[in-house]
């Protein structure tokens, strides 16, 4: 399989990346390399293979549902490029 | 005070408890070596003062009796864990000045543990690379030269030679480390990220059993892959540095609730007995003659210590590189979304949100990184799902099935080499073809795939006077054994030391 220059500008949206029209051919063909090269595995018999889950067995763990952490709202703003009020500031997204 | 660089963190450990230096002397030792070794660009922040004060109040603790298991070692921190106060980018532009207001887990237990921290380490932008070519800081220079050369020493006349890459993504870790710049170093491993380097540098890197260290406050790069461990000189500095650096944590529900065993006792071990397989998929077509030999060097090197070697089959080794190039990205993808530009690191600000997210993303991450992302989004998007990620992770089951096969038969261990070359020179392997440079970790990949631990041990130089390593891969949970039969590696291969050009 390989894609063609409106596939990589539809994954890059997808991947909310933005892409110059001058890197499309650019990355056009090293994604196709890249998917070239995984391309082997198709070669595999995977019949009635369950997919891995976990790579190691392992149970999950339940706690209680009960509050463990909180009250920091100055360190979770510290590092925002905008924010007000201990809220993140963005761009309008409601008209 | 130069000396106080050369020792191992074990013979630093008993300098310090028999009061021949200060923790302070050792640390300001490192920090002048790290002022002269700028242009090896292995730190990516030096922080001397935090390290001098961590330093002080080990020899408080030193002097009142209260010494932890790594009192007063200076070690140096993957930028890739987050450091309490202290600036933590993953060497990428996207995080910028990101400054965390807690420490990972990882590096808590070893500030539990009286570790001092000497500063940040470079490594590959989100550890994605092979080469540490990727970092938004510039590459690192090995400390290590091919023979004959006398690159970076300005020498007067003409230049032999270009500088070499150390490996990546830990580059900054293992060239470190190597440059005896730190006692030891943290680092993580996704598909060969600890061992691929410390081959590359003729230093120990383990990758220890997924969910053997929490990966809690560090940066994710593959969930499913990941996993933290040491860079050192030893084998038993490897063993010294795991104990601290494992152990369960409720944060990470992937992180097992094991006891942490004291992995030095396994140092001098014998390994009589022991079953070692020799898997014959690790023998490429086209294998330079030297790793062929440094292979067999090996094997007969573990016979000598008594151990049985056994002639092993891992069928589907050939498909684990190309099934982590859809795991590994598309995980990558998912984990990287949180980079958008609104709660933390860089935001490039667009005409309404969508493309303020896609300004930051694109301006945020370099070209190695975007083409992941994109190629975890492809493999990901309606409709080829299935085609690519299901089938990969199917794969995947057959690749631990393959060592599950081996083990269960019973053998103890494996050996291989680490790397399928040594050392390259920085920009010889950034050609169109990405996948070029994927294939430095066709021998590493494997055991993350499989969640195994596996480490690399230095066994020899290749004609050009450069290390290569020999990599163990162990049963889950049995890091013991691989050092023990690491150690006899090393007694046999001896310590392998650059010349010291840069300073």
């Amino acid at each position: 399989m390989s894609v063609d220059a409106a596939t990589v500008r539809r994954i890059a949206h997808l991947a909310r990346i933005a892409v110059a029209d001058d890197e499309v051919e650019h990355l056009r063909g090293e994604i196709n390399a890249i998917l070239a090269f995984v391309e082997q595995l198709s070669e595999v018999n995977v019949d009635g293979v369950e997919p891995m889950i976990s790579v190691t067995p392992m149970t999950m763990v339940q706690r209680a549902d009960e509050v463990t952490d909180g009250g920091i709202a100055d360190q979770i703003v510290r590092n925002a490029p905008a924010a007000q009020d201990h809220y993140f500031t963005v761009p309008k997204v409601i008209e | 005070m130069t000396e106080l660089t050369g020792l191992s963190i074990a013979s630093a450990r008993e300098g310090l408890q028999k009061k021949q230096f200060s923790a302070l002397d050792l640390t300001n030792a490192h920090l002048a070596a790290m002022e002269k070794a700028r242009s090896l660009n292995a730190f990516v922040l030096e922080t001397p003062e935090q390290a001098r004060a961590m330093a002080q109040a080990s020899d408080a603790r030193i002097s009142s009796g209260s010494a932890g298991p790594l009192e007063g070692i200076p070690l140096g921190i993957k930028d890739l864990f987050c450091t309490k106060d202290v600036r933590s980018t993953a060497c990428s532009r996207i995080l910028g000045d990101f400054v965390p207001t807690y420490d990972s887990t990882v590096t808590s237990h070893l500030w539990r543990d009286g570790a001092v921290m000497l500063g940040k380490l470079n490594n590959d932008e989100f550890a994605m690379g092979s080469s540490n070519e990727t970092s938004v800081f510039g590459p690192v220079v090995n400390p290590w030269r091919r023979r004959g050369s006398n690159v970076g020493a300005g020498a007067s006349g003409g230049i032999e030679g270009t500088h070499l890459v150390p490996g990546g993504s830990s580059g900054g870790s293992a060239a470190a480390v190597a440059a005896r710049l730190c006692l030891g170093a943290t680092a993580t491993d996704t598909g060969g990220s600890i061992r691929q380097p410390a081959a590359f540098t003729g230093t120990v890197g383990l990758k220890p059993t997924y969910g053997r260290c929490s990966r809690w406050g560090i940066v994710a790069f593959a969930s499913s892959l990941d996993q933290a461990g040491p860079i050192a000189r030893t084998v038993r500095d490897a063993a010294i540095l795991t104990r601290s650096m494992a152990g369960h944590d409720p944060k990470d529900s992937t992180c097992a609730n094991l006891p942490v065993p004291n992995y030095e006792d396994a140092i001098g071990k014998s390994v009589k007995g022991m079953r070692i397989g020799i898997p014959k998929e690790y023998r490429l077509d086209g294998m330079p003659a030297e790793i062929e030999k440094l292979w067999s060097q090996g094997i007969e090197w573990l016979k000598g210590a008594g151990a049985e070697m056994v002639d092993v089959s891992l069928p589907h080794t050939k498909y684990a590189l190309p099934a982590y190039y859809i795991v590994a990205p598309a995980e990558a993808s998912s984990n990287l979304a949180r980079y958008d530009g609104v709660r933390y690191g860089l935001r490039e600000a667009g005409r309404d949100i969508t493309a303020t997210y896609e300004n930051t993303r694109a301006k945020g991450f370099g070209p190695e990184v975007r083409r992941r992302v994109m190629i975890g989004t492809y493999v990901l998007s309606a409709g080829y799902y299935d085609a690519y990620y299901l089938r990969a992770q199917k794969v995947r089951t057959l690749i631990k099935k393959d060592f599950e096969d081996c083990f269960k038969s019973g053998v103890h261990a494996m050996l291989t080499p680490a790397t399928p070359s040594a050392a390259f020179g920085i920009g010889e392997k950034s050609g169109a073809d990405p996948v070029e440079m994927y294939l430095n970790d066709v021998f590493t990949v494997t055991v993350n795939m499989a969640g195994l631990p596996g480490i690399s041990v230095p066994a020899g130089l290749d004609g050009q006077g450069l290390p290569l390593g020999l990599q163990l891969i162990g049963r889950p949970f049995d890091e013991e054994t691989l050092f023990s039969l690491g150690q006899v590696i090393e007694d046999a291969a001896g310590a392998f030391a650059p010349q010291t050009w840069w300073s």
